[in-house]
């Protein structure tokens, strides 16, 4: 075992847990979340849903199977990792695995962070943390290495005042795989297995900024993707999407597409006091027996309640009751909330790609 | 929704315990029950297994203590006329019945429907052939197994298939019959066992050194698929499942790994039709995505009880809902209570399970494990990293190991060879290789464990080194001393670093646990709620770890918890029956206004169904542990007489920390432990035993046996099943046996007393208050003394004995109650021979034979014996056994055929795996029903007998009569034939082992072992004479050879006549089929 560095987590309650210092020996601040998600830490951390976050991970056994290599296929899609990058800004564990074993890895946990600086701390009681952020909902946290100075929590910026999309979205159009239908995929902080599933389903994808003008491109589908923090950002995105819902063209949206779709149809979003982070969140298709187990990683949701006539709840979450999914009752128009391209989590529902590819 | 025709279900049991097929289906059918009970179906049980929690009063409507085979089962259809039966929480044999009725058409004569799973899915999964065939249509990848149905068949694939291959028995439990083979030699070995077992023999490509990964998938009617768990097996592939260490969830399989095996679980159980509960077993590349399916198993299984542990998931209740016709999203998480049954549980914990083996106690069986199954228990342990569930876990398994390291030494004579070919010692072959210098890659190339694992283990010895470093506990950081605890390390091995033996390990452990209170390194209680503390939960299943700082539960401090202490892993001598007494024990608490909490760590067990009491902690049961738990929940009371020897040995140390242990004093516990203390006290009443010594030096030993003449039994003090114990006959066996067991114990010398032969056994079971005794059950064994009671058969009330014999046992047993002061359950043991009764053993717990005398007296002994505890002065019930117009026997079952080798005999210690109790309305009855119960049949007309020395002859001359006036055939070995013929007997003489090259006997005669091996004999009696080399390998060789070939066995002259003149005197038909309420 290496030298170890006392480091500190400290919460806007006041709360303070001792751990130890890995990856990035420095402060971070962010918004803190956990997960339950038993495996799937590269893909957590890579995934930009988690920009401004500080991910607690419950599973207490972290870094066992290291971390895989960082290559892109022939469009550029990252082959292991959700982006292109760690959008995590600190991690949260309780006991980390100093030595890997995958045939797949070729670097530890601890060494990706130190590359991406990106802190972690372990030695944390993960669950106690949980408790309390389940009780008192996300709140602002530092990790700071004994040492280093960090502001108080109560001080530190709140990423949830910014507009997180903006900073994880794609700055330009960019093009992926070719194929007679064409799908514009409105990126508010897409994960790469949304970007795989429409490129091996032989999709033409045309991956353009949160804020761009889709409505001047020529398309056969429109695909709203997930995206980090609060969907008030981005309300030029929903006035596109309202005069989209003018037409006919198929449109799909997932987790962050959900809450903009929902917003266009009429209904509000509002904030989750903890969110839904897991692999495990069982959904349940309206009006059937058929229920889903759904990997998801949210903050913010959806009140139907609002919905316009022709609109109707699609899916619905068996633990809370919220909502899951929206769709329109004639038009080829729906999202869901949950993940279907998984990575990391249940593949169930990658269906509603094929569903949402046959209608174009 | 529920199918609402269903009113009367019918569910089979798995009987006795054997290896391969224990506790965990009493556990789910336990489950399966309370989940039919609360829909208000009418339920029928049968299950002979009468020391089960299922067969108790209240837990089904019918309980049938009847054999788990298509006759009975038809039989008790047509009487009962249930709408549906349930196959698949009663193991391999429910299947296997169920499956053969299905076939003979008699569920669809009685218009009986299959509930869950239909029987076409279960046949796809349990025939090869059709399964690979099923798999093949959705391109799921199986290892291709080659049928063969002979010789030429097997070797045909296997040269097909190149070596190494793997064989097995098509229908067997837990892998029985099956094995690796290298060459043509091992095939032709392993093929002709198999067949035996099986008309149909499996070759397979081997996979050696792949991981092995198992799911737990539930489906329902709708078509709902979740998969509870998964779990990864320490060993690799090559070790059967139940023989591996196992860690759920899986610790090193990416999120791609992860889901790739999950995603292609739901299409596999989709695609047979499971409905309830399944689990699926992967060989999976561990160098690539490439994976096989190994096996479905279409029911509830050891793996899925050992999920519903892991997880809280209680897989076995929601299967049986989804068997009535209920969705997934129709039914609560039973922990949450507000969430939906469909969702799959987030751990964040590991557990892991670690297999209980007691091959010492087989004489001749190989030690090593591979792909058939012979621990016979396990443990599961909790942690929050993988070295403290293992440490935790290695505790449990209760074989003396304090972890992973701090151990007493044992000899490895070649340490690469012991890694390569792993034994029942592997885990603890790899601690003595890393201290030894092996690196972990050294190792992993050996043993092809994940070096995951490994580097986990070599931490645990690097901290072990670094606190060796120390030589007191002041020096130490605290940061060592704190990561040693979170790493699962108990006081006793943090006392054994830094003291390094030096001084008493018990006064050590002290100064370790107040010097590290007094640091504030103090362990914390989590829950076990199913979803990762994402939503709150009310659950009482808890653990104790050091990987976290604040306590999930607030204690009252209000002095009513009462804690019961369980009983620990199954082992040979400690099974269902003490999980019996302890739920009895919690339900009789709680309903007596106490909050009943519980500390237990058998995963098999219905004790530790956290429905089961107000407070569960799935944790150790040692000193420290208990003492941790017993600080936080500062109880009103402790029982340590209901789970057996493990906590009745904690006696005596709790008491001394102020423990208050409920009942019979701790130091009067400590006077029937104490053979010395316990001696003086017979003696003083002026009651007989068997002479005895407690000796420390051979010259006293050869001085007190000089005294007594042998034979002599020989053992150590503190006794459970006689652990190291055996009769010697003459002097060579003595030297032999004391080289073995001087190094038992150095705190309990050796204990040589004089052996009576020809003696009855007689058991004492009784409940006292304040030493006046309130009830009693004197139970007889058949056998005469000398086959240990945990063995004999058993039969209550007793019918054989002198009513002054039972007036002195009476007698003297009170005298003993009242001397001890005994408050609670206890039990004695006689000895009687004519009218002379000796003492030979007193226990001041519940025994063994408490569920059996219990529900055969119809008097619940453990809750009368806990109402005495809580100083409730229960009445004495107004019941004895002389008022029982019918009989029942305890019959023991034996897992020989799982342990290769092992020679089949009974003596003094113990060796079997599980009972049964059958209730008829003579001994006759009773007794057949009993031993039809642990898998014996009738003979229809050929009998192999060799009846043991002139004694026995004598005994069973006259049931061997009966034989031949009931038109059997007997063949007999030489002295046996020449008895006969003496006697008028007609039969025919076979050949020994050793006689079978002889020139004047070739040819003339057939050779015993060919009879057995062409089956042409339905049942072999087999006496052992004496204890010479020739006597015990010729009949080592007839006996181990009817174990081999699946033909009925008995070893004990008395048991064989009371069998003969019970399938003599009536037949099959003239058995009763009368439900326990019944009688």
């Amino acid at each position: 075992m290496e030298k170890k560095l006392r480091a500190t987590l400290r919460l806007k309650n006041g709360m303070e847990l001792r751990g130890w210092s890995f990856g990035y020996d420095k402060p971070c601040d962010g918004e803190v979340v956990f997960s339950t998600a038993m495996v799937g830490y590269p893909e957590s951390l890579t995934d930009p849903s988690y920009s401004g976050q500080i991910l607690c991970v419950t599973y207490p056994i972290i870094g066992n199977y290291g971390v895989p290599d960082e290559g892109t296929d022939i469009y550029g899609i990252s082959t292991n990792f959700e982006s292109e990058k760690i959008w995590v800004r600190g991690l949260v564990i309780s006991e980390y695995s100093f030595q890997y074993s995958h045939w797949d890895a070729v670097k530890s946990l601890d060494q990706w962070l130190k590359e991406q600086k990106i802190p972690g701390i372990y030695g944390i009681d993960t669950r106690e943390l949980t408790k309390v952020l389940r009780e008192n909902g996300s709140m602002l946290g530092v990790i700071v290495p004994d040492g280093e100075t960090a502001p108080e929590p109560a001080d530190v910026h709140d990423p949830n005042l910014d507009n997180q999309i903006d900073i994880v979205s794609c700055k330009e159009v960019i093009r992926y795989g070719s194929g007679e239908k064409k799908v514009v995929l409105v990126d508010c902080g897409v994960k790469h297995n949304i970007l795989r599933c429409f490129v091996d389903r032989g999709v033409e994808l045309i991956r353009v900024p949160w804020d761009y003008d889709f409505l001047s491109l020529d398309y056969d589908g429109l695909f709203i993707s997930n995206g980090p923090g609060n969907p008030e950002f981005c309300r030029i995105t929903v006035e596109r999407l309202r005069k989209a819902l003018q037409g006919d063209k198929p449109i799909f949206g997932i987790c962050m597409g959900n809450q903009l779709l929902s917003r266009a149809a009429g209904a509000s979003t509002y904030k989750l006091k903890y969110g839904h982070r897991s692999h495990n969140q069982p959904v349940r298709m309206l009006g059937t027996n058929k229920c889903f187990i759904t990997s998801q990683n949210h903050g913010y949701a959806v009140d139907p309640s609002a919905l316009g006539p022709d609109w109707e709840p699609w899916f619905v979450n068996m633990n809370d009751g919220t909502n899951e999914g929206i769709r329109h009752k004639s038009k080829p128009f729906c999202s869901v909330q949950f993940h279907p391209e998984a990575s990391s989590g249940p593949t169930d529902t990658e269906f509603l790609f094929d569903e949402f590819i046959s209608k174009l | 929704m529920k199918n609402p025709n269903i009113k009367k279900v019918l569910i089979l049991g798995s009987g006795a315990l054997k290896i391969g097929q224990a506790g965990e289906f009493d556990y789910s059918g336990s489950q399966a029950l309370k989940a039919l009970m609360e829909e208000g179906i009418e339920t029928v049980l049968i299950n002979p297994n009468i020391a089960t929690v299922q067969t108790s009063e209240g837990v089904a409507d019918k309980i049938y203590f009847l054999p788990v085979t298509p006759y009975f089962v038809e039989k008790v259809i047509a009487k009962e006329r249930p709408q549906g039966i349930l196959l698949s929480f009663g193991g391999q044999t429910a299947l296997n019945c169920g499956v053969d009725l299905y076939e003979r058409g008699v569920l669809e004569k009685y218009a009986v429907e299959v509930l869950g799973t239909p029987v076409q899915a279960i046949m796809d999964t349990e025939d090869r052939e059709l399964f690979v065939k099923k798999l093949d249509e959705i391109d799921v990848k199986t290892i291709k197994s080659h049928p063969a149905e002979n010789m030429e068949e097997a070797r045909a694939a296997a040269h097909e298939l190149g070596y190494p291959l793997i064989v097995r028995a098509a229908y067997a439990l837990g892998g029985l019959g099956s094995g690796f083979c290298e060459n043509d030699e091992q095939l032709e070995e392993l093929c002709t066992k198999a067949f035996s077992f099986s008309p149909q023999v499996l070759v397979e490509k081997s996979l050696k050194g792949w991981k092995e990964i198992e799911y737990e998938v539930v489906r329902d009617k709708y078509d709902n698929c979740i998969t509870v768990c998964n779990m990864e097996n320490f060993d690799p592939l090559g070790i059967h499942t139940g023989e591996s260490i196992v860690v759920a969830p899986s610790q090193t399989l990416t999120n791609k790994d992860y889901y790739f095996l999950r995603e292609l679980s739901i299409r596999i159980v989709r695609h047979i039709g499971i409905v309830g509960e399944c689990n699926v077993q992967y060989a999976y590349d561990p160098n690539a995505m490439d994976y096989r399916v190994i096996e479905v198993n279409a029911r509830l299984s050891r793996s899925s009880a050992l999920a519903s542990k892991a997880t809280g998931y209680p897989l076995a209740f929601v299967a049986a809902k989804l068997g009535l016709g209920y969705g997934l999203f129709d039914l609560k998480n039973s922990v949450t209570k507000t969430t939906p049954a469909f969702f799959e549980p987030a751990l964040d914990y590991i557990v892991c399970k670690i297999p209980r083996w007691d091959l010492s106690k087989f004489h001749g069986v190989s030690r090593k494990i591979g792909s058939s199954m012979k621990s016979v228990g396990e443990v599961m342990s909790i942690g929050r990293s993988f070295e403290e569930a293992i440490q935790k876990g290695l505790r449990m398994i209760g074989q003396g190991a304090h972890g992973f390291v701090g151990n007493k030494e044992f000899h490895v004579a070649d340490i690469d060879e012991a890694l390569k070919e792993p034994t029942d010692k592997r885990i603890f072959v790899i601690s003595k290789a890393m201290r030894a210098g092996y690196t972990v890659d050294q190792i992993h190339s050996l043993t092809k464990i994940d070096r995951w694992f490994l580097d986990k283990l070599s931490n645990i010895v690097e901290t072990y080194n670094k606190m060796h470093g120390y030589d007191s506990l002041q020096d130490m950081p605290d940061d060592l001393l704190r990561q040693a605890k979170c790493q699962g390390f108990s006081d006793f091995q943090i006392q054994r670093a830094v003291f390094k033996d030096k001084g008493p390990s018990y006064a050590n452990q002290d100064l370790v646990r107040e010097y590290r209170k007094s640091k504030g390194i103090v362990p914390v209680v989590k829950q076990i709620d199913t979803l990762a503390a994402e939503f709150p939960a009310a659950t009482n299943y808890l653990y104790l770890t050091y990987n976290g700082v604040y306590n999930d539960i607030k204690f009252e401090g209000d002095n009513k918890s009462v804690v019961v202490l369980g009983s620990g892993a199954y082992r040979i001598g400690s099974s269902v029956e003490f999980d019996w007494c302890s739920v009895n024990c919690i339900e009789t608490i709680r309903k007596e206004g106490y909050r009943g909490v519980l500390i237990n760590y058998n995963p098999e067990t219905v004790s530790t169904d956290y429905d089961m009491c107000d407070r569960l902690y799935f944790d150790e049961l040692t000193f420290e542990r208990v003492m941790d738990i017993i600080e936080m929940e500062d109880p009103h009371g402790v029982v340590v007489s209901v789970g057996g020897q493990i906590p009745n040995n904690l006696a005596l140390r709790l008491a001394r920390a102020k423990v208050p242990i409920l009942g019979t004093k701790a130091q009067d516990i400590d006077k029937a432990e104490d053979r010395n203390k316990f001696s003086i006290i017979v003696d003083s009443l002026g009651v007989d035993q068997p002479e005895w010594s407690e000796l420390t030096t051979m010259d006293d030993v050869d001085r007190f046996i000089s005294k007594v003449g042998f034979p002599v039994l020989v053992r150590p003090s503190y006794v459970l099943s006689g652990a190291a114990m055996n009769v010697c006959y003459d002097n060579d066996q003595l030297r032999r046996f004391l080289s073995l067991a001087s190094d038992v114990s150095k705190e309990h010398p050796v204990v040589i007393s004089k052996f009576m032969d020809r003696c009855k056994e007689i058991e004492f079971d009784a409940v006292a208050d304040a030493g006046e005794v309130l009830a009693y059950a004197i139970s007889e064994h058949i056998e005469y003394a000398g086959v240990h009671s945990g063995d004999a058969t058993i039969q209550f009330p007793p019918q054989k004995l002198y009513v002054e014999t039972v007036r002195r046992i009476k007698k003297i047993a009170r005298q003993i109650a009242m001397a001890l002061q005994i408050s609670g359950p206890f039990n004695i043991q006689f000895l009687a021979k004519e009218n002379q009764i000796k003492v030979i053993e007193c226990n001041l717990r519940a025994s063994r034979s408490f569920p059996f005398v219990s529900k055969v007296l119809k008097i619940n002994f453990i809750e009368l014996a806990t109402k005495v505890m809580l100083g409730k002065h229960p009445a004495a019930p107004q019941k004895s056994a002389f008022d029982l117009d019918y009989v029942g026997v305890k019959s023991s079952q034996f897992s020989f055929a799982r342990l290769e080798e092992a020679d089949p005999m009974l003596g003094v210690d113990m060796s079997s795996t599980g009972e049964v109790g059958c209730i008829g309305d003579n001994l006759d009855e009773a007794l057949l029903k009993s031993v039809l119960s642990v898998g014996n049949t009738i003979p229809k007309k050929k009998i192999l007998l060799s009846t043991g020395d002139p004694l026995q002859k004598a005994d069973m001359l006259r049931a061997c009569k009966i034989l031949v006036e009931n038109g059997y055939e007997l063949y007999a070995t030489g002295g046996t034939y020449k008895y006969f013929i003496e006697n008028s007997i007609p039969c025919q003489r076979v050949l020994w082992p050793s006689e079978c090259d002889n020139p004047n006997f070739k040819g003339r005669f057939t050779p015993a072992i060919d009879l057995i091996r062409n089956k042409e004999v339905e049942l072999v009696i087999n006496i052992p004479k004496n204890f010479t080399g020739e006597e015990l390998s010729n009949g080592y060789y007839i006996r181990r050879a009817a174990i081999d070939f699946n033909i009925p066995l008995f070893t004990n002259a008395r048991l064989a006549v009371a069998f003969i003149r019970a399938f003599c005197s009536m037949s099959l038909d003239d058995i009763q089929i009368k439900s326990w309420d019944e009688y």
